[in-house]
């Protein structure tokens, strides 16, 4: 247990020493690395595929023979991504607070809103990968399906609503991001993000029915509400319309304040 | 070198680190000593930008740490050796140091081997790691990026004997080649045996600064001999106002050549002459931080402040 080896050759006195920035592209890569790195991480990861397989074959099995379409199967496997990547997202920034691994990240990148701009797209990456796994699994199980039932293969989905179908499952990914970034706490945010998948669209459902004035207003403001104009096909302007103004609602503005909460937080 | 300006964090109205000025120098180990709740980590955190000062600036080779383009290849930090993920092995925390600092894979198993970590430790899980080798492995992600200023939080936290003997030799050969050390410490044994400058700080003010040796000065002097009373004669000769300890020592505020020279004059024959180390020096230590741990009302009368305005200088 000596320490006679130098570390390298490097002359310390050299008082400052030019050092590059470090490329985004670089920070990516390594929060994409620490997203797999640990058990828990893997396996949340590896579980969009295993439910996504077990859609597929539950499809083919329970299915009705004239609904076994290329569109039947691609929102089945495509469902656990929809609901298994938000918390991706989500654990890749509150871990840096309740595993007090931010301790060591913000001294390596010291602006952590580049940190969590890395991390956000280190998600969409695992976001797209998920989501071409989803669509070539779809398609697998459209032909096996549609011949172990001996009916045509249908396929009903065209690129357009396919494109929607990822923006929609980004929004849902972005829902981790801000709850990830306004409460930096493992566990306080995954209660609130089923809070806010599973409760509040039942209350605004509950609302709409029986107060005629939200009626008029839940498309505007209710998030889930108008993402599933993006799952099962956009047709309108309107509809578009209420995408941007539930998103601002519920994801940027409080994403905004989120993100001076992570710059101006203590570290401990 | 570190540059700590009028550095200071309050808390609403509780101040935890009050206007501290001080420059860790290069080529030098600074042990930043005090009590836990002197405000240290505070500081070390302000340094490194996790937390935003109240007022004040701390600069590394005179750059804020917010301006440093990649901070792991100037500044290692290890702030708490048990902030890492349980479920990461010691070697992937390293890779992911040496990916984000863009350094070669060969840094890592460098690192292994300098802190002494074996390839098989290397791949278990930090969670099941003893608090020694999670410190060895901090030291290892602190040094990964070749930087030239360290700041290591209690970094002999969890240590043996053989482990603290082992930093302080690392530290001492950083030093040695041109890096600036800064390390805290809330044991006055570890920061004696590893540092060479000394910030003392209690209730988030520097009580006293200044070099070891300097601090030490003032420590007095341990002498004994083969007869005490021959010496106990000699020296009080010589004028020099000595006390008796339990263990048949001297001691006195007098320098050992005087206390040497008056025992020679009187014919004392003597078996042990040395500066009195630890003793002053923690007597000190106790007594600031009691100092300033009874009382946080700034006290400008305070009898040690000619000892820091001495140091500080």
């Amino acid at each position: 247990m000596t320490a006679t080896t130098a570390t390298t050759a490097v002359d310390h006195a050299r008082t400052s020493r030019r050092t590059d920035a470090i490329p985004l592209s670089r920070v990516v890569r390594v929060e994409l690395r620490k997203m797999f790195d640990t058990r828990s991480g893997f396996w949340l990861i590896a579980s969009i595929g295993i439910t996504g397989l077990i859609a597929t074959v539950a499809t083919v099995a329970f299915a009705p023979d004239d609904q076994l379409t290329y569109y039947t199967f691609a929102k089945a496997v495509g469902y656990p991504i929809t609901v298994i990547l938000p918390m991706v997202a989500l654990l890749a920034i509150t871990s840096e607070w309740s595993q007090r691994t931010g301790l060591t990240t913000f001294t390596y990148v010291s602006r952590r809103a580049r940190v969590v701009w890395a991390k956000t797209l280190s998600a969409v990456v695992v976001a797209i990968a998920s989501m071409l796994f989803a669509f070539a699994a779809g398609a697998v199980g459209n032909v096996v399906g549609s011949r172990i039932a001996g009916v045509p293969t249908v396929w009903d989905l065209s690129l357009g609503h396919a494109l929607t179908i990822v923006l929609g499952n980004l929004v849902s990914l972005s829902i981790g991001t801000m709850l990830g970034m306004v409460l930096r706490s493992s566990a306080g945010g995954l209660v609130m993000y089923f809070v806010l998948v599973l409760l509040v669209p039942n209350l605004s459902a509950l609302l709409a029915t029986s107060q005629h004035w939200y009626k008029e207003l839940q498309p505007w403001v209710d998030l889930p509400y108008a993402q599933s104009y993006l799952f099962e096909g956009m047709h309108t302007g309107a509809q578009w319309a209420h995408v941007v103004t539930s998103v601002t609602l519920w994801i940027v503005l409080p994403g905004i304040y989120g993100l001076r909460r992570v710059m101006r937080s203590e570290v401990h | 070198m570190i540059t700590i300006d009028s550095l200071t964090k309050k808390y609403g109205g509780n101040t935890v680190v009050h206007d501290i000025t001080f420059t860790a120098r290069s080529g030098r180990v600074t042990g930043f000593l005090g009590p836990n709740g002197a405000g240290k980590s505070t500081s070390m955190r302000m340094m490194v930008g996790l937390t935003t000062p109240t007022e004040g600036t701390a600069t590394i080779e005179g750059r804020r740490f917010a301006d440093l383009p990649n901070p792991g290849r100037e500044v290692g930090v290890m702030l708490d050796a048990s902030a890492q993920h349980a479920g990461r092995t010691g070697r992937e925390i390293l890779t992911i140091a040496q990916q984000i600092m863009g350094l070669p894979a060969s840094r890592v198993t460098e690192m292994l081997g300098l802190v002494s970590l074996t390839a098989d430790e290397a791949d278990r899980r930090v969670g099941n790691y003893s608090l020694g080798m999670r410190q060895r492995l901090g030291i290892a992600a602190a040094l990964i990026g070749d930087p030239s200023v360290l700041i290591l939080d209690e970094p002999a936290n969890g240590l043996d004997p053989a482990g603290i003997r082992w930093m302080r030799d690392l530290l001492r050969d950083y030093a040695d080649r041109g890096g600036t050390v800064l390390l805290s410490s809330h044991l006055l044994a570890e920061v004696e045996i590893i540092a060479d400058d000394i910030v003392m700080i209690g209730q988030g003010r520097i009580v006293c600064q200044g070099s070891k040796a300097e601090l030490l000065q003032g420590a007095g002097t341990v002498v004994r001999a083969a007869d005490v009373e021959v010496l106990r004669q000699a020296l009080s000769t010589a004028g020099i106002q000595a006390t008796a300890s339990e263990d048949g020592s001297l001691r006195t505020d007098a320098d050992p050549a005087q206390v040497g020279r008056a025992a020679y004059d009187g014919g004392a024959v003597l078996t042990e002459l040395r500066t009195a180390d630890s003793g002053g020096l923690e007597e000190m230590f106790l007594e600031l931080t009691a100092d300033t741990s009874r009382d946080s009302a700034p006290r400008e009368s305070n009898p040690r402040k000619s000892s820091t305005e001495r140091t500080a200088a």
